[in-house]
C-alpha cells in the first residue's frame, strides 16, 4: 500500500484545506479495509472530479442529504455477503449535509443501529456554495446569508448541538476532534471503528476562504478553537462524558481576531463578551478547566 | 401453481423468488400488504434478506442504492408521495446504472390529499431514467417483477424498472394467479453480478463529479440504452414464455382486436381489463373496436405504435394522470408516434378518467368510445359530475 496511499494528493483542495487534512487522518486511521460513503459538498467534489479520484478506498457519493442511509444499504449488504466483520464502512459529510440537511437520514442510521462511523467535517458553514450558514455556523459569524450589516452582527444562532443530539440516540460512542490536534483524532477514529454500532465524530476544519484567514494558519487557528474553549473536544461512551481535553482558556479575542468572518465583533465589547459567555459555557459544562499545578 | 391471492401476496411472493439481498421500505398506503407480506417471510426465516426499516422513502431508495453498489440486488416499494419523495435518488440510482427493481403501487398526489388510484405519481417521473411497466392484472404485476430483474441486471443494460401496478384495483384486489416455481426463477434469473462495485479488495470511486467535458454522454449512453431496450424486452419476454408459458408478446405492448378496428383506445394498467369488457360486448354487436394496451411507457414504443395505429381511423387515448396545463402525458406519446409519418390516424382525442380513485366503469369506457368521433377532442375529462363543478364556481 505504500505505492497506493488511501487519500493520494493531487486533488483540488484549497491551499490550507482543513477538511482535506482530516480526511487524510481518517481514512489513514480506519485503513485500506474501509468503504466510504460520502455526501455532496466540498469534499466529494475536490477529490473526485472525473476522470480523477484521490480515494485509495472503495468510495461513493449518491446525494447532499444521503450518506448515513447509503452507508446503511452498504452495511446490509456487507451483513448479508458476510463481510461485514472484516469491513468498516464510513459516511462523511460536512456540516450542512449533516447538521441540516442530512440529519433525518443521520439519525435514521444512528437509531437504527448500523455498524457505522459517521463522520461530520464542521467548516462551520456551507463553504462549497460559497459561504452560506448553517446550523453550525457559530454565533456572529459574518457570512453570505448571516451578513454584517447596519441591523445585523451576523448569524444571530449557536451552533447547533450535533453530538448531543447524536448521543441523545443512545449510540456508543461520540466525540469531537480537531484537526489541530491529529493524533487525538486518530486516536479517536481508531477507537470509534473498534467499537460495533453507530458512531458519530464531528472534527472541527478551519477552511482559509470561508473564515478568511491566511492559507498557512489552519493548524494554528483549529488549536485556538479548542484552546479558547470555543470548540471543546470530548468522547462520549456509551452515553456518559468518558474524557475531555482539558485547557488554559485563552481569551476568545485570540480566537476571533485571526479570522475575517469575526472582524465586525473586535471593537464591539458587548458582542464580545457574548461570544466569552459561549466558551464559557462550553468550559463549565464540559469541565474543560484544567487544574494549575499553582491552586 | 394457481394460487387465489391478493395483488400484494402475490407481488411479495415474486420477490421472494427473486430473492433479494437487502430490502427497504418505508410505509404508504397501498403499498403497505407488499412490504408487510416481506417482513413476515424474513421474520419466519423463509427469506434470507436484510430487511431495513427507515424513516422515510427518501433513506429507502438510498438503502437499496447503497446495497447494489455493494453488488447485492434489492428491493423497494412505494407510492404517491412516497415516490415524490424519492424521486431525487431515482434520478440518481439511474444515472449510476443500478439495476434496482421497485413496485409503485398507483395512487393520486396530493393536494388534496386521496389515497386512491390513478397513475399520476408513476408518470410524472417518466424522465428519471426507470424502465416503467404497466401491469394490467395480478398475473402481470407477478411475471414483470421476474421480467424486470432479468432485464435490468442484464450487462448490456444495467438500469432500473419500476413496475407500476394500480393501487387498490390491483394491489387489494384477489386473483388467480398462477405462481412460479423457484428452480425455474432460479434459472430464468441467474444470481447478481455487478459489472462494478464497492469492494475492498479492488477499490473504485463511484459518483464522481462530471463537468460538461463528461456529463453529455453519460446522459447519451443511457438514452442508448434505452433504444436497444426495445429489442431487449422483446427477447426477454421470449426468454419467459419459454421458461413459464405465458406469452406476452413483444412486452412493450398487448393488441386487443385492433387489426381491423375502426374505433381504438389506448391506455394502460388495470383499466385495460375493463376496456376489454367493452370491446367484447361492442364486438358482439358488430362494431369494430379494440384496445391497444401500452405495458412498456419507459421506453416508449413509438414505432411499435405506428405500426398498429397506422391505419385506424379513430384513436382514444385514455390518461389516468395529467399534465396540467398541456396535452396528456399518453396523448403526447401517441401523438407523437406520428408526426411527421405518412400515415396516421384521422382523428387521435385524448381523454381523461380515473382521477383519485373515481371509478372507470364499462359506462365510462361505452362513453369514450360514443365520444370518439370524427371531431377530434382534447383533454375531456370523463365522469365529471356536473353539481360539483356548480358548487365550486358559484353558477
Amino acid at each position: 500500500m505504500e505505492n497506493n496511499p488511501l487519500f493520494k494528493p493531487g486533488h483540488t483542495g484549497c491551499a490550507g484545506c482543513g477538511q482535506s487534512m482530516a480526511a487524510r487522518l481518517v481514512i489513514e486511521a480506519a485503513g485500506a479495509n474501509t468503504i466510504v460513503v460520502n455526501n455532496t459538498g466540498c469534499l466529494e467534489v475536490f477529490t473526485t472530479r472525473y476522470p480523477e479520484s484521490a480515494w485509495g478506498v472503495p468510495w461513493i457519493h449518491s446525494l447532499f442529504e444521503n450518506a448515513a442511509a447509503v452507508a446503511s444499504g452498504v452495511e446490509a449488504a456487507l451483513i448479508y455477503l458476510g463481510k461485514k466483520d472484516t469491513t468498516n464502512v464510513i459516511a462523511q459529510a460536512g456540516d450542512g449535509g449533516t447538521a441540516d440537511i442530512g440529519l433525518q437520514a443521520l439519525s435514521g442510521m444512528l437509531e437504527r443501529g448500523h455498524d457505522v462511523l459517521y463522520v461530520c467535517y464542521d467548516n462551520e458553514a456551507y463553504m462549497n456554495t460559497g459561504i452560506q450558514r448553517s446550523g453550525l455556523t457559530p454565533f456572529d459569524t459574518n457570512t453570505t446569508t448571516s451578513p454584517v450589516g447596519k441591523a445585523s452582527v451576523g448569524n444571530i444562532r449557536q451552533k447547533k448541538p450535533m453530538p448531543e443530539i447524536a448521543n441523545a440516540h443512545g449510540i456508543p460512542y461520540v466525540a469531537t476532534c480537531s484537526v489541530g490536534y491529529p493524533q487525538d483524532l486518530q486516536r479517536k477514529v481508531k477507537k470509534a471503528i473498534s467499537i460495533k454500532g453507530p458512531k458519530y465524530i464531528q472534527i472541527h476544519v478551519p477552511c482559509p476562504l470561508g473564515w478568511r484567514h491566511e492559507s498557512n494558519l489552519t493548524y494554528q487557528i483549529a488549536r485556538l478553537a479548542v484552546e479558547t474553549g470555543l470548540y471543546p473536544l470530548f468522547e462520549y461512551e456509551s452515553g456518559k462524558l468518558a474524557a475531555v481535553r482539558k485547557i488554559q482558556p485563552k481569551p476568545v479575542e485570540e480566537y476571533l481576531k485571526t479570522q475575517g468572518r469575526f472582524k465586525h465583533i473586535l471593537n464591539n465589547p458587548e458582542e464580545l463578551k457574548k461570544v466569552q459567555g459561549v466558551a464559557d459555557n462550553n468550559i463549565q459544562k464540559y469541565n474543560l478547566r484544567e487544574e494549575s499545578p499553582s491552586s | 401453481m394457481k394460487e387465489f391471492l391478493e395483488g400484494s401476496r402475490a407481488v411479495a411472493e415474486a420477490v421472494k423468488l427473486c430473492k433479494p439481498g437487502v430490502i427497504s421500505a418505508y410505509p404508504i398506503t397501498p403499498q403497505t400488504h407488499i412490504v408487510e407480506e416481506l417482513a413476515q417471510m424474513v421474520a419466519d426465516g423463509e427469506l434470507k434478506s436484510q430487511f431495513i426499516n427507515v424513516e422515510s422513502e427518501h433513506s429507502a431508495a438510498s438503502v437499496v442504492l447503497g446495497a447494489l453498489a455493494c453488488g447485492v440486488r434489492a428491493f423497494t416499494a412505494t407510492s404517491s408521495q412516497g415516490l415524490f419523495y424519492m424521486a431525487e435518488v431515482l434520478f440518481n440510482i439511474a444515472g449510476l446504472r443500478l439495476p434496482l427493481v421497485m413496485t409503485c403501487t398507483n395512487r393520486s398526489i396530493s393536494a388534496p390529499i386521496n389515497i386512491w388510484n390513478d397513475q399520476q405519481d408513476s408518470v410524472s417521473l417518466r424522465d428519471c431514467g426507470f424502465i416503467q411497466l404497466y401491469a394490467e392484472n395480478n398475473q402481470e404485476a407477478v411475471d414483470f417483477h421476474l421480467m424486470a430483474y432479468r432485464i435490468s441486471e442484464d450487462k448490456s443494460i444495467m438500469l432500473p424498472t419500476m413496475v407500476c401496478m394500480d393501487g387498490f384495483i390491483l394491489t387489494h384486489g384477489m386473483e388467480s394467479v398462477d405462481m412460479p416455481e423457484q428452480e425455474k426463477v432460479d434459472k430464468f434469473i441467474a444470481s447478481y453480478k455487478a459489472l462494478y462495485k464497492l469492494d475492498t479488495a479492488n477499490p473504485i470511486s463511484m459518483g464522481l463529479l462530471a463537468d460538461p467535458d463528461y456529463y453529455l454522454e453519460t446522459r447519451f449512453a443511457i438514452q442508448e440504452t434505452f433504444k436497444d431496450l426495445l429489442k431487449f424486452i422483446p427477447k426477454v419476454s421470449e426468454e419467459f414464455k419459454s421458461n413459464f408459458g405465458r406469452d406476452y408478446k413483444d412486452c412493450l405492448v398487448e393488441e386487443y382486436y385492433t387489426k381491423d378496428a375502426e374505433k381504438i383506445i389506448v391506455a394502460m394498467g388495470s383499466v385495460c381489463g375493463t376496456i376489454k369488457e367493452v370491446v367484447d360486448e361492442l364486438r358482439a354487436k358488430g362494431k369494430k373496436v379494440g384496445l391497444l394496451k401500452i405495458i412498456s411507457f419507459r421506453p416508449f414504443p413509438y414505432s411499435r405504435v405506428y405500426e398498429i395505429l397506422k391505419d385506424a381511423p379513430r384513436v382514444a387515448v385514455l390518461d389516468k394522470a395529467v399534465s396540467l396545463g398541456a396535452y396528456a402525458p399518453l396523448a403526447v406519446e401517441i401523438k407523437a408516434a406520428f408526426f411527421g409519418k405518412k400515415k396516421s390516424p384521422k382523428v387521435i382525442s385524448s381523454f381523461i378518467a380515473g382521477l383519485g380513485g373515481r371509478d372507470i366503469t364499462l359506462d365510462s369506457v361505452r362513453e369514450v368510445f360514443r365520444k370518439l368521433t370524427q371531431r377530434e377532442v382534447s383533454l375531456e375529462f370523463i365522469d365529471l359530475k356536473p353539481e360539483l363543478l356548480r358548487e365550486e364556481y358559484g353558477e
